[in-house]
């Protein structure tokens, strides 16, 4: 195994690269290489990296960058974080990027697409309509159109044919990707201290923008790191991050959670990366369709997904328990409508399920935390004193 | 502001329409009539009518909330129930009207759902508002319906297959199910051949501001002229009627060379406007005195358009029933992309001659709101089209600051003004 802060400082470097060096090299070293941007939540990388694709996840600026153009593309009602990927995308940041990838995940992300229509950005520019059908013959056909749509266009730039074998092949390594990290998930619920979230946070978000090879390694190392017994408990509760899926919490905000006397045991900060619930079929004569029933049937509850017959307030009232989580922190970006648009009915479930919880937004570049750290500190002493109180 | 409004024969028909459908839904529990609360971008009105269905359009009672002062205290509640204040008002105020007992426009208690019918056109948020109705109305069925983005400018065989199967498997069983009917296919033709007719007559409508002076306003005057093609009569011979005797009315003002009808009087038209956005719903009188103090005619918006592209071309077709109610939604405003947004703004200013652009960006619309600023930039490169901009909201009177876009509107004509005298004397130097 290697040094494990060493892992943690290249993780750390790569998660905050707004140049994303580490793609541009590896793109450099072959001509036939192809760079794809996505943003969030979820892409199913599996098929840019059978098409000789890597897959870079753009994630805004946090507050790693002054946004002075941006701020000129949106209203002041609008989140953050179009302004962080516009300006990247002015300053140069994303130039060798040759296509890009729009989830559809809300209106301002839809119309970010747009805007980089026109502004010419990358040899492509794709919305990715996720079907909200969750029938394999109406949506889950659809779905496929769609991937088939981004492995033409990937195929246009670099002619790389994408066989059933080399698919099957990247749909393993995701699988592994997304096991590793779940193993990783799990021994943190019982272990928080042996790992920070924030070093967590590093990790997985280094994923986002290097190759799936590269990251299981990292991944591996990780959790052989994790099985060894080190470091102290401390007197923290447990909680589950909800609401944080696009645009990102600024470090110091999870440092101050983690400080104001929390244990993040689970998040949706970076939940593209750990999409699937289950593997993904990886040997199968039509791994697009394999693809396309796993998002149907495999798919994690998100805001941003239309949850029939599986309220996602149930759906998370279930991750607390199987987290044993003492509470949950409802942390959302400012004007994000899917986010603050499921808070009620989330809430809701969490006081039929008598589960305690805060709530406060944020932006991806905020800087004062002190008020944040006095209300998660109240919220987990609460807790610990409640629970004193119950027990005695 | 206290002027008698001066009425026409079509606007007493709409009356009398609205006021029919209210009374027919606050009687539906005693007719055992079925009520589906859906949207307005594409609504799918041909089929409710098929199944003799009513609507209910929360978008709708949360603009006619904001036009009777009503909105502040719904939003009010929504928040106290936990929303945020970012987010879209629209939702706040219809469940805030929800929660206070669900009073309709006309005083008159609404009736619950017996289907929700989710078309997700244009707009992610109908997403997240139907979650909230769905937890608020428990057992009701709900038929989602999602319309594929018009993403790459143009609607592919996919798209439309997507969404017919949407239709025949998931749409049309529940509203079965719900009616207890069986769809009839010769019912549904007849309902979409008056369809065709009332765009045939909007699309006549919404072009007789070619005329100078315009007959009409194409954005305070047109929310109320679309009406009933957005709000479940599409379809119906009272509309036919309705659009019939308007263009009558307007006609007859194109003969005479007649500006306007406004509440303030009739408009002698000064400037030429194409506007971007939806109007603010709260202040709708002051809002559109401002205009009308500058002799500010809006020649075309695209507000207007947001239940479905006609003037584009497109028409519901009998021979192609559940493909065209397809291509229906997939063609209202909010789901083309921003290019395409830009093609049919330049188009407007162009066709109808307008001196301006001005943009209306709404604080809790970021399906039209955000992406509003590189339009604007691109429009005033490309054609030299004088732009302005101002901010309000649909239904939170928090956010409609008269001062702020009086001024802005002030300066905006003035510019238009001292362009005109540059323009003249550039004209005259040639």
């Amino acid at each position: 195994m290697k040094n494990i802060d060493q892992i943690l400082e290249h993780c750390k470097e790569l998660a905050f690269d707004l140049e994303f060096s580490y793609a541009k090299n590896w793109k450099s070293a072959q001509t036939d290489r192809v760079l794809i941007g996505y943003m969030p939540i979820y892409f199913p990388r599996e098929i840019t990296h059978a098409a000789n694709a890597l897959a870079v996840g753009i994630l805004g600026t946090g507050d790693r960058k002054q946004i002075i153009k941006g701020d000129a593309f949106y209203q002041s009602y609008i989140c953050h974080i179009p302004r962080g990927i516009i300006e990247l995308a002015l300053d140069g940041n994303l130039d060798e990027i040759d296509g890009f990838i729009f989830p559809s995940i809300c209106d301002v992300i839809r119309n970010l697409s747009g805007t980089f229509q026109i502004l010419k950005k990358g040899k492509f520019v794709k919305y990715l309509d996720y079907p909200q059908n969750f029938l394999s013959h109406i949506g889950g056909k659809f779905y496929k159109t769609e991937l088939l749509h981004i492995l033409h266009e990937i195929q246009k730039i670099n002619n790389i044919e994408v066989t059933p074998e080399k698919l099957n092949n990247s749909i393993k390594l995701y699988n592994i990707n997304q096991r590793l990290l779940k193993e990783i998930y799990n021994i943190r619920q019982e272990y928080p201290w042996r790992i920070s979230f924030e070093n967590l946070y590093y990790v997985v978000r280094a994923g986002m923008v290097i190759t799936v090879e590269e990251h299981n390694k990292i991944l591996e190392d990780v959790l052989e790191f994790l099985n060894i017994n080190n470091g102290e408990p401390m007197d923290k509760i447990k909680v589950v991050i909800s609401g944080a899926f696009c645009e990102q919490p600024p470090i110091g905000l999870i440092k101050t959670i983690e400080l104001a006397g929390c244990y993040i045991v689970d998040d949706d900060l970076l939940l593209g990366s750990r999409w699937m619930k289950g593997d993904v079929a990886d040997n199968t004569d039509d791994p697009l369709n394999a693809l396309s029933e796993a998002y149907m049937n495999l798919s994690t509850f998100s805001s941003s997904v239309y949850s029939v017959g599986k309220p996602k307030g149930e759906q998370l009232v279930q991750l607390i328990k199987e987290r044993n989580a003492d509470g949950i922190i409802f942390a959302a970006p400012s004007f994000c409508d899917p986010a603050l648009l499921d808070l009620p009915v989330m809430q809701k479930a969490c006081d039929d399920a008598n589960i305690r919880y805060i709530s406060f937004q944020y932006n991806e570049n905020t800087g004062q935390y002190k008020v944040i750290k006095e209300q998660v500190g109240a919220f987990s002493d609460s807790i610990k004193l409640w629970e004193d109180t119950v027990s005695s | 502001m206290s002027k008698e409004v001066e009425k026409e024969k079509s606007m007493v028909l709409q009356k009398e329409m609205v006021a029919r459908l209210f009374d027919e839904l606050s009687a539906a529990n005693e007719t055992g009539k079925k009520v589906v609360y859906t949207f307005v971008p594409g609504n799918l009105s041909e089929l409710i009518l098929a199944f003799d269905m009513l609507p209910v359009y929360p978008e709708i009672n949360a603009l006619q909330s904001g036009m009777r002062k009503l909105s502040g205290n719904y939003i009010r509640e929504a928040e106290k129930f936990g929303h945020s204040e970012d987010v879209c008002t629209y939702v706040k105020c219809d469940i805030g009207m929800m929660l206070s007992g669900n009073i309709g426009p006309t005083g008159k208690k609404l009736p619950d759902p017996d289907l929700l019918l989710l078309s997700y056109t244009g707009c992610f948020t109908f997403m997240k508002w139907f979650e909230n109705l769905e937890k608020l109305y428990p057992g009701v069925p709900i038929a989602m319906l999602h319309t594929p983005y018009q993403e790459s400018g143009k609607i592919t065989p996919d798209m439309t297959e997507y969404m017919v199967k949407q239709i025949k498997e998931e749409v049309i069983p529940k509203m079965e199910l719900v009616s207890g009917k069986k769809l009839d296919e010769e019912k549904l033709n007849a309902i979409i051949q008056n369809s065709i007719e009332i765009e045939d007559l909007i699309v006549k409508i919404f072009d007789t501001t070619k005329n100078v002076p315009s007959p009409i306003d194409a954005y305070f005057a047109g929310v109320y002229y679309i009406g009933p093609i957005n709000i479940g009569f599409r379809g119906t011979k009272d509309a036919v009627d309705y659009y019939t005797e308007l263009l009558k009315e307007i006609e007859y003002r194109v003969e005479n060379k007649l500006g306007p009808v406004t509440p303030e009087g009739v408009m002698e038209e000064r400037f030429r406007l194409v506007v971007e956005g939806p109007p603010n719903w709260t202040n709708f009188r002051e809002f559109w005195k401002l205009f009308y103090d500058h002799g500010a005619v809006v020649v075309a918006s695209t507000y207007t358009k947001v239940g479905g592209m006609h003037d584009l071309g497109f028409r519901h077709d009998v021979k192609r029933p559940f493909e065209s109610l397809a291509e229906y939604c997939m063609n209202c405003y909010t789901n083309l992309n921003l290019t395409q947004r830009i093609s049919l703004l330049s188009k407007y200013i162009k066709d109808y001659n307008a001196d301006g652009l001005l943009v209306n960006s709404i604080k809790s619309c970021n399906s039209f709101s955000a992406g509003q600023l590189i339009m604007m930039r691109k429009i005033e490169e490309d054609l030299e089209t004088p732009v302005g901009f101002i901010e309000s909201d649909l239904v939170d009177p928090r956010y409609f600051s008269f001062s702020n876009i009086k001024n802005r509107l002030d300066s905006f004509f003035q510019m238009l003004d001292q362009r005109r005298v540059i323009l003249k004397d550039k004209t005259a130097v040639i």
